[in-house]
């Protein structure tokens, strides 16, 4: 007798997302034209097809690999990819999964720090506020990185310009906002 | 007084292991009707059905039950033994003690209990059989082939030379079909048309073959040796029989203007035209869509003036003849998806991105360039050329899941031909599998790798656009750890998926017969049926079925045509008498069955007196066309129309019986 | 004629100048656009890469709020923006089990019934019909149309007819009097939400699309995202550097340029607002013939 491959509980990391995002990753023949129209293939560690492929064959070693690396966070939820692809194997969804499970599993990779510390930022800021405090999100992500001297040169310009407000715009039901939040953080498991 | 004998099987172990043989037979001794009952190893055997036969005469039984496998198995057999044993084989029913029952449980005492059921159920059935004999239908011994590529070709020659007539229709002016566009044939490198146009030749010149082109089907009716045929002969406007194809008019004729169809839309062509040189028959059409005469209220009429021999006449008008047929073989083909199906590959707007079919047509020497291959856009010898297999095909996302199945072969030939002419260029190939499974075919494609250096690249090219005169081919090489491989190509040829026909759902429809979701006909049997249909007389070949390349087509075509001869061996035929039948003395004429029936097989009869006055009307089943379905017998609300073989009775019968109720 | 509008973070700040010039051709064709009460925050991209529920929560509340306003259509100028609300707005009419989680998040009924309109949509809709009335100059200026991603992808919520070579902007832009260029990177990604942590990939991508306008012949580049404009416009010094070029041709929001065809001044649609020098395309204009 076999396990039946319509068991209740996914258990590898490609049985959650499909659970979780409905992308069917089976259906990938991996023909690579997801690959060939990637504005950052030059860039990234793993290439988009890659991942799948490492999704499908969950050999050992490969679920940490996928959650370690850079091409999960460079990537830029264009949607190249899923428009192109010939099976129609929604990818930004699953790149969108893997990113959350990176966090869930604290596995991020360490160059992705910059990127992961402006997303943390952006919504900080956006807990505190309800809106965007460019001037707070700004402070918030050099404080994160030490990136301090990052963008420096065009702050003045853009004070002058009215494009950076001193201060911040805010949702008048701030506490709506902050429930949001709360509630969002305690549903873990990414299920959808 | 029924005397039913009844014959528990224990087909080897198939029943006997598992079903308690010896018990079922006991207990059928005691059923009502039931005058002997016996059990054997393996009933279909020699010695088995002698058993039939001698218990018949012994006992002067009047119906038999054989408890055994499926009827569909050895129902034939049973019944012939019937017959031999001297009452009519229509007696005789197979209770499925082995699919129904021992396949399909454990060896318990209910299992046992079920078969006994199952056999107690076909006494009740075949107490009430009634002795039905074969229905003959005459047979027409002409075969219509509708279309003619190389498939209906093949099928045409097969029946006429076994001595039938044989009515071909094609809707193009001239026959030949797609393979007369195609340069090449892959995997000999033979000239298509050098091998095509003497099979073209026979057919019109065979004296058992009549030939109608710039014609259609325009609507079928009937059944299996006896079609009913109406032939749409479009006005060709010029008189064959006066023709004498010199030419002069096609020459004349100032409208040069229209895409040609048989270049693939690479060059134009007049509007009075003979498709191609070779055409058979090599008599010109004038194409009245595009005809100025036809358009600009009779203006221009060169052709008419140069012409001759009179032949040309604008008032010809489509006429249509009526034939009669026994069998109809549909050999229509297929179409190719152009490149407009692709936005990812420039909307079909790049002038440089072709279809396989337009490569063909560069690389034929009674092509538009004479066999160079150029660029449609500048007329320049490409440098480099990108062929991208898959274009459209294996592509849910595009409509399209199938494999197209002849890409792979004539992308590796496309290729080999441009190298052989441009030895300095290069070749690339875009891929994701290579499908090349036939004879030679393997060997073929490593040959195009391996001696003419085509490069192939395991991988689907994302986009292709157009910069400063080239194009900009974006792909990817899933073998080199899936690196980006970005080409400015010269020149891109897509081999496009396979479609059916634009016409295939009409003609389907006129035919009845069945047609999956792509529109390509379906086939009696996927693995065992691959050239009947599920309309009886009717058969398939070629593309129309599934996409396929010549040999698969010629084979097709030979088992189609076999089909159909094996039909024509008789002046008659025997069908199945499962078929309904009315009683036209209780129907009240509502008809609910004729608009039921699928097969069209009920019309309306007039029920008159003795002096002739009309004096109502009641159902009629065509025996010939009734395939036994029972819809109508379903939808009778006072009982006047039966199914011989599955009768209410009978079927009452059966299912008072399992309830174990009296009947 | 009033219709419902949600300026998302960047029209209030970085882009105020998208704002302004799309008020000012409203105003000018007789469309009030009614804010949201109390709008918030779409999420972007943080909210989608980091937590599922969040990123179909955030845009949720606005639609609720929308809802509840009586608004039946709302124009979303940000094409990002438009992406976020769209995608919220069809998973929650998809999935019943998500839709009553994130409800019971809000403590509000969603109905899913507004109509959600792109900037593209809206100029269709509203401003082509009066067109004719109002254009009075002509742009006379080649200009290239950029898309970007959120306009044209997923397909499965965008109503882009030709994903990969769209004509909608190109439209506008003919009835403004200009030259729409034909170019190859109109969908091509500007680099997206990476501009602060990853400005080297921006440079990149972004100047492969000027690199592809401007060798097309384009004087200007038309685009309907904060985001691009802000990729193409303020980390034009970086993409100089990438690229090795000097490439200074002006980066307008098709408001704007849409502004200009209607007399409207340009420091009234904010085109002084831009790190890159927008005066080669104002002064194109001409009056355009009777």
């Amino acid at each position: 007798m076999h396990e039946s491959s319509h068991s209740t509980e996914p258990k590898g990391l490609k049985g959650r997302i499909i659970a979780a995002t409905g992308v069917n990753i089976n259906q990938c023949y991996q023909c690579g034209k997801c690959t060939a129209g990637c504005p950052l293939n030059e860039e990234m560690d793993i290439q988009p097809n890659q991942l799948l492929r490492m999704l499908q064959l969950e050999l050992p070693g490969y679920e940490d690999k996928l959650l370690r690396s850079m091409s999960i966070w460079l990537c830029l939820a264009c949607d190249m990819c899923s428009s192109r692809c010939p099976q129609e194997v929604l990818l930004s969804k699953v790149m969108d999964y893997l990113r959350q499970e990176s966090l869930r599993q604290g596995k991020v990779n360490p160059k992705a720090k910059d990127i992961v510390s402006f997303h943390q930022s952006f919504l900080e800021s956006i807990e505190k506020n309800g809106k965007l405090n460019e001037m707070g999100l700004t402070v918030s992500y050099k404080l994160k990185t030490m990136n301090l001297m990052q963008d420096i040169s065009i702050a003045p310009a853009m004070l002058s310009k009215g494009k950076l407000s001193l201060f911040p715009h805010k949702v008048k039901n701030l506490k709506e906002i902050q429930k949001l939040f709360k509630k969002t953080s305690e549903h873990k498991g990414g299920e959808q | 007084m029924a005397r039913i004998g009844v014959f528990i099987c224990h087909c080897g172990e198939n029943i006997s292991a598992t079903v308690d043989v010896v018990k079922v037979a006991e207990v059928a001794s005691t059923f009502a009707g039931v005058a002997f009952s016996t059990e054997y190893k393996y009933m279909c055997s020699a010695p088995g059905q002698d058993k039939i036969v001698q218990a018949i005469k012994e006992h002067k039984l009047t119906g038999i039950v054989v408890a055994a496998c499926s009827p569909r198995m050895h129902e034939q057999t049973f019944r012939k033994a019937t017959a031999e044993g001297g009452i009519n084989p229509f007696l005789c029913e197979m209770a499925n003690i082995r699919e129904h029952c021992s396949w399909v449980h454990d060896r318990t005492d209910e299992t046992t209990d079920k078969a006994i059921d199952i056999v107690r159920t076909l006494v009740a059935k075949v107490r009430r059989n009634a002795p039905l004999f074969p229905i003959k239908v005459p047979v027409t011994k002409t075969a219509l082939v509708i279309g003619g590529g190389i498939g209906g070709i093949q099928a045409a020659l097969d029946i006429a030379n076994a001595g039938h007539k044989v009515i071909m229709v094609e809707k193009q002016p001239s026959i030949g079909g797609h393979m007369s566009q195609l340069s090449e044939t892959f995997p000999t490198l033979d000239c298509s048309q050098c091998i095509l146009t003497p099979r073209m030749v026979e057919v019109s010149q065979h004296p058992n073959i009549t030939l109608h082109t710039y014609a259609e089907v325009e609507s079928i009716s009937g059944f299996i040796g006896n079609f009913d045929v109406k032939i749409k002969m479009k006005a060709k406007s010029v008189d064959s029989s006066k023709c004498t194809g010199c030419g002069e008019c096609w020459q004349k004729c100032p409208n040069k203007k229209i895409p040609d169809e048989f270049n693939a839309g690479l060059s134009n062509r007049t509007a009075i035209y003979t498709p191609f040189p070779q055409a058979v028959p090599n008599k010109p059409v004038i194409d009245r869509v595009n005809c100025t005469w036809f358009t600009k209220g009779g203006k221009c009429g060169i052709c008419k003036k140069m012409c001759k021999a009179e032949a040309i006449d604008y008032e010809m008008q489509d006429s249509f003849i009526d034939i009669k047929v026994g069998a109809i073989v549909t050999a229509t083909g297929f179409d190719l998806k152009h490149t407009d199906f692709f936005p990812e590959y420039g909307y079909g707007e790049f002038k440089d991105v072709i279809d396989g079919m337009q490569f063909e047509r560069l690389a034929s020497a009674s092509g538009p360039t004479a066999g160079v291959i150029r660029r449609p856009s500048d007329g320049k010898i490409p440098e480099n050329i990108v062929f991208i297999a898959c274009a459209g095909s294996r592509d849910k996302a595009k409509g399209i899941e199938y494999c197209s199945k002849i890409c792979c072969m004539y992308t590796a030939k496309h290729a080999m031909l441009y190298k052989h002419k441009n030895h300095a260029g290069k070749a690339y190939v875009f891929y994701m599998d290579i499908r090349a499974g036939g004879k030679g075919y393997d060997e073929f494609v490593r040959r195009a790798i391996e001696e003419d250096e085509v490069q192939y690249i395991r991988g689907r090219v994302s986009r292709v656009y157009e910069k400063d005169g080239k194009l900009m081919v974006k792909g990817v090489d899933t073998l080199m750890n899936s690196t980006p491989v970005d080409i400015e190509a010269d020149m891109v040829v897509l081999a496009t998926a396979i479609v059916a026909n634009k016409d295939s759902e009409a003609l389907a429809q006129k035919l009845h017969i069945s047609y999956d979701k792509h529109h390509f006909f379906a086939e009696a049997h996927p693995k065992l049926k691959p050239v009947e249909t599920n309309t009886a007389g009717i058969m398939l070949a070629g593309a129309c079925q599934s996409a396929k390349d010549i040999p698969e087509t010629v084979s097709q075509a030979s088992a189609s045509a076999s089909k159909a001869i094996a039909l024509f061996s008789n002046s008659e035929m025997s069908r199945d008498p499962s078929v309904a039948s009315v009683n036209n003395t209780n129907c009240t004429g509502c008809l609910l069955c004729m608009e039921v029936c699928p097969y069209l097989a009920i019309d309306k009869e007039e029920i008159k007196d003795r002096s002739g006055n009309l004096m109502r009307y009641a159902a009629r089943v065509n025996s010939g066309l009734c395939q036994g379905c029972g819809t109508c017998v379903a939808m009778c609300r006072n009982k006047s129309i039966d199914l011989q073989g599955f009768s209410n009775e009978q079927m009452l019968g059966e299912v008072m019986s399992l309830l174990n109720k009296p009947f | 004629m009033k219709i419902g509008y949600y300026p998302g973070c960047s029209l209030e700040g970085t882009s105020k100048e998208y704002s302004d010039s799309l008020f000012a051709v409203a105003e000018k064709c007789g469309i009030t656009l009614e804010a949201i009460n109390d709008w918030n925050c779409c999420g972007a991209s943080a909210a989608h890469s980091m937590n599922h529920d969040l990123a179909v929560a955030l845009p949720a509340r606005t639609l609720a709020l929308a809802e509840q306003q009586g608004l039946t259509e709302i124009v979303i100028p940000c094409a990002a923006c438009y992406s976020r609300l769209s995608q919220s707005q069809n998973e929650l009419n998809d999935n019943y089990v998500t839709k009553s989680r994130i409800e019971s998040y809000l403590d509000l009924k969603i109905s899913g019934t507004i109509k959600l309109l792109t900037v593209i949509d809206f100029l269709k809709k509203y401003i082509y019909p009066v067109a004719d009335q109002h254009v009075v100059n002509k742009l006379n200026q080649k200009t290239a149309c950029y898309y970007g991603c959120m306009l044209v992808r997923p397909k499965e919520i965008t109503v882009i007819e030709r994903t990969e070579d769209p004509l909608e902007m190109e439209d506008v832009m003919k009835i403004a009097g200009a030259t729409p260029v034909k170019w190859a990177y109109k969908t091509e990604c500007c680099g997206a939400g990476l501009s602060v942590s990853k400005t080297d990939i921006v440079a990149k991508l972004s100047g492969k699309i000027l690199e592809d306008a401007v060798s097309n012949g384009a004087e200007s580049i038309i685009v309907a995202c904060p985001m691009c404009h802000m990729n193409l416009d303020m980390r034009r010094p970086e993409i100089k550097k990438q690229i090795n070029k000097d490439i200074n041709i002006p980066v307008l929001f098709i408001t704007q340029a849409l502004g200009l065809s209607m007399g409207i001044a340009a420091d009234k649609l904010g085109l002084n607002k831009h790190f890159v020098d927008t005066d080669t395309a104002v002064k194109c204009i001409i009056k355009k013939e009777a």
